[in-house]
């Protein structure tokens, strides 16, 4: 026999002590009373691990208690969660590491999850990094995939590595719980049943605010801010380099006006000044999935396509027949984004206004 | 005022290729430099030296060559360079990570008290982001991340105030120190170093650590020490089917024209989206 080193792969067996974790859970982000949308698009990835391991889904809300916390537990068991884990206390109003993870330590801790997933925003990413240290367990993250092992039931948790260009499959074999972070909008959103219902666990920590260092001064909303809501939009046309100077950026958002959409960039573009980071898509910037994704002089950069290419439609158009993003693409338009551009804003226009006077 | 900024040597991911046989990285040629989001975190460190004072130490975890990203590092005003290198830290995954480099501030601190760390935000080959949480989990060190600006610091009252970016706004916390901040891309500009640290930087005798320095417990290092295993390495499977390629009639043997080519466009996302066509139309015609 080789020395017990580390356990590799499928044909590892769980040892018998760490079989009492039982459940996937679903850290719900919550913050100011709304929920990212993130948090439903796992329990509904949960519901279908959880029916293949044959356990419960449970929701984990924190906050302080409100009304609209009790509709958030609510709205947990209609996206498939079994369980909801109500955990109140003043202090949990804001979000602020040091209270959240002493609270999710001793929750895992006490009813043991064999998997905890959070979404890949800065909350997710900020408490996940912080949970998975005391509970000294591992934590994939940036998910976008997610399977379960049958052979040993262990988290098979995917993720792009090297910036998009190579896929890699982790797995926590010998610790318990399993924890992984999913970027938003990778998962699809599940369909509301509102005759589900299920059973609340409530919890209360009893958090002293005197313990905890961090003070939140102020919050600033992001619509006081104009900033672009592109993680959200159905329709985005997007630019990249092939439309040459920051002037033509104008046929883009014309585009975007008519078909009531977000306008999108390539890094080279936000490197280059054309236009703030809050516009950029891709592995540095957001994560799309909007029904109608529209290319517009982008070559199709692994960079850029690991950020899009979940887009219901992809609608490219480029120069060049051999560029990339023909290879991911739905639809294919081998001609001057510049000259196609304006002739789409007409024709939707005019396809679109027909039927107004029609109707 | 001690600062350690924690840096990462990583292969410019901007320049990678698969080998489009053996379906391996080619990093054969790939230059080497200081993982982008930990530059955002050295000038800040650096900003808060210029204007209250401060001694900063950069970190790094790494093969031996990584002495070329400390180094450079010095010529833009770091004061000291710390290399912590193992073949016994080969194979670490974020939790080992964390676990070592937590080991050397450690040792750092007990020359000159740790009232700072800064880290990158995340890293362009690993992107995983954690790696700073858990410093500051295991330090037990107040948590800043994804912060847009340091708005205040008291080294007197040991409090400072900053920006933080979350999904819905910006959060202004309050705090003591020690903590650990990691700073969002984009919030300042990397200096240009100056020719007396470039001269300096190169003259610099390292310090260079192992596991024994710090007196890191093997077991908590490398493969033994990280709970996740890499199962699986694959390259992203191109979509089976290509883009269906629009084309228009054009009236001779000319290219057809743009209008001709865009129609088309229209009437191929509407054929494959009738729901999207729906909401589209319904909305105009509501007038919105």
């Amino acid at each position: 026999m080789s020395e017990p080193s580390k356990p590799q792969g499928r044909k590892f067996q769980l040892p018998e002590h760490l079989k009492e974790y039982k459940g996937i859970w679903v850290i719900v982000e919550q913050e100011r009373g709304s929920v990212h949308s993130v948090s439903w698009e796992l329990v509904g990835e949960a519901r279908k691990l959880a029916d293949k391991l044959g356990v419960e889904v449970g929701a984990v809300v924190l906050g302080a208690d409100s009304p609209e916390l009790n509709a958030i537990c609510g709205d947990a068991f209609t996206y498939g969660a079994d369980v909801v884990y109500k955990v109140t206390d003043p202090v949990l109003a804001d979000y602020r590491t040091d209270p959240y993870t002493r609270v999710m330590t001793d929750v895992v801790n006490t009813y043991k999850p064999e998997i905890v997933l959070l979404g890949a925003t800065t909350l997710g990413r900020d408490l996940a990094g912080a949970i998975a240290t005391t509970l000294a367990t591992g934590l994939t993250a940036d998910c976008t995939e997610l399977d379960i092992y049958m052979d040993n039931r262990s988290l098979a948790a995917t993720r792009p590595t090297f910036g998009g260009t190579l896929l890699c499959t982790i797995q926590t074999l010998a610790y318990r719980p399993q924890m992984a972070t999913v970027r938003p909008r990778v998962m699809s959103m599940p369909d509301r049943d509102d005759s589900r219902t299920g059973r609340v666990v409530e919890v209360f920590p009893a958090l002293r605010e005197d313990d905890v260092i961090t003070k939140v001064l102020s919050f600033i909303a992001d619509r006081e801010q104009n900033e672009a809501q592109l993680a959200f939009a159905d329709i985005i046309v997007a630019a990249g380099k092939g439309l040459g100077k920051p002037e033509n950026l104008k046929l883009v958002f014309d585009l975007a006006k008519v078909l009531g959409g977000e306008v999108g960039v390539t890094r080279p573009l936000v490197q280059a000044g054309w236009t703030g980071f809050d516009r950029q898509v891709g592995q540095t910037g957001k994560t799309v999935r909007p029904k109608l994704y529209i290319a517009a002089g982008i070559s199709g950069a692994i960079q850029h396509r690991v950020g899009m290419e979940k887009s219901d439609l992809i609608l490219a158009i480029n120069t060049d027949p051999n560029a990339p993003i023909f290879d991911f693409a739905h639809l294919g338009l081998v001609g001057d984004a510049l000259t196609i551009l304006p002739a789409l804003t007409d024709a939707f226009g005019k396809r679109l206004s027909v039927n107004r006077l029609a109707g | 005022m001690h600062i350690v900024v924690c840096i990462k040597q990583v292969p410019d991911s901007a320049q990678i290729r698969i080998h489009p046989v053996t379906n391996t990285i080619m990093r054969q040629g790939v230059p080497a430099i200081i993982n982008p989001f930990d530059l955002f975190s050295l000038e800040e460190a650096l900003r808060i030296k210029d204007k209250v004072g401060a001694r900063v130490t950069v970190l790094t975890m790494g093969p031996p060559m990584a002495e070329t990203s400390l180094r450079k590092a010095l010529s833009l005003g770091a004061d000291d360079a710390v290399l912590l290198t193992d073949r016994k830290f080969a194979g670490s995954d974020t939790l080992a990570t964390s676990y070592a480099l937590t080991s050397a501030i450690k040792k750092l601190s007990e020359e000159e008290q740790v009232d700072l760390v800064f880290c990158g935000k995340q890293t362009v080959d690993g992107d995983t982001a954690q790696v700073g949480p858990g410093i500051a989990t295991r330090l037990g060190f107040q948590q800043l991340t994804y912060i847009t600006k340091i708005e205040s610091i008291d080294q007197g009252a040991r409090e400072i105030v900053v920006h933080r970016r979350s999904e819905g706004g910006v959060q202004v916390l309050k705090t003591a120190l020690p903590c650990m901040i990691t700073m969002l891309e984009g919030t300042n500009t990397i200096r240009f170093g100056k020719m007396d640290d470039m001269f300096r930087a190169a003259r610099y005798g390292l310090k260079t650590w192992n596991k024994d320095t710090t007196g890191a417990e093997e077991t908590k290092v490398g493969l033994k020490g990280s709970p996740t295993v890499v199962s699986k390495v694959f390259v992203p499977k191109p979509r089976a089917q290509k883009a269906t390629m629009v084309e228009a009639e054009a009236p001779t043997a000319e290219a057809p024209s743009a209008e001709a080519m865009a129609a088309a466009a229209v009437e191929a996302i509407f054929g494959a989206q009738p729901k999207l066509a729906d909401e589209l139309l319904a909305r105009a015609a509501a007038g919105l």
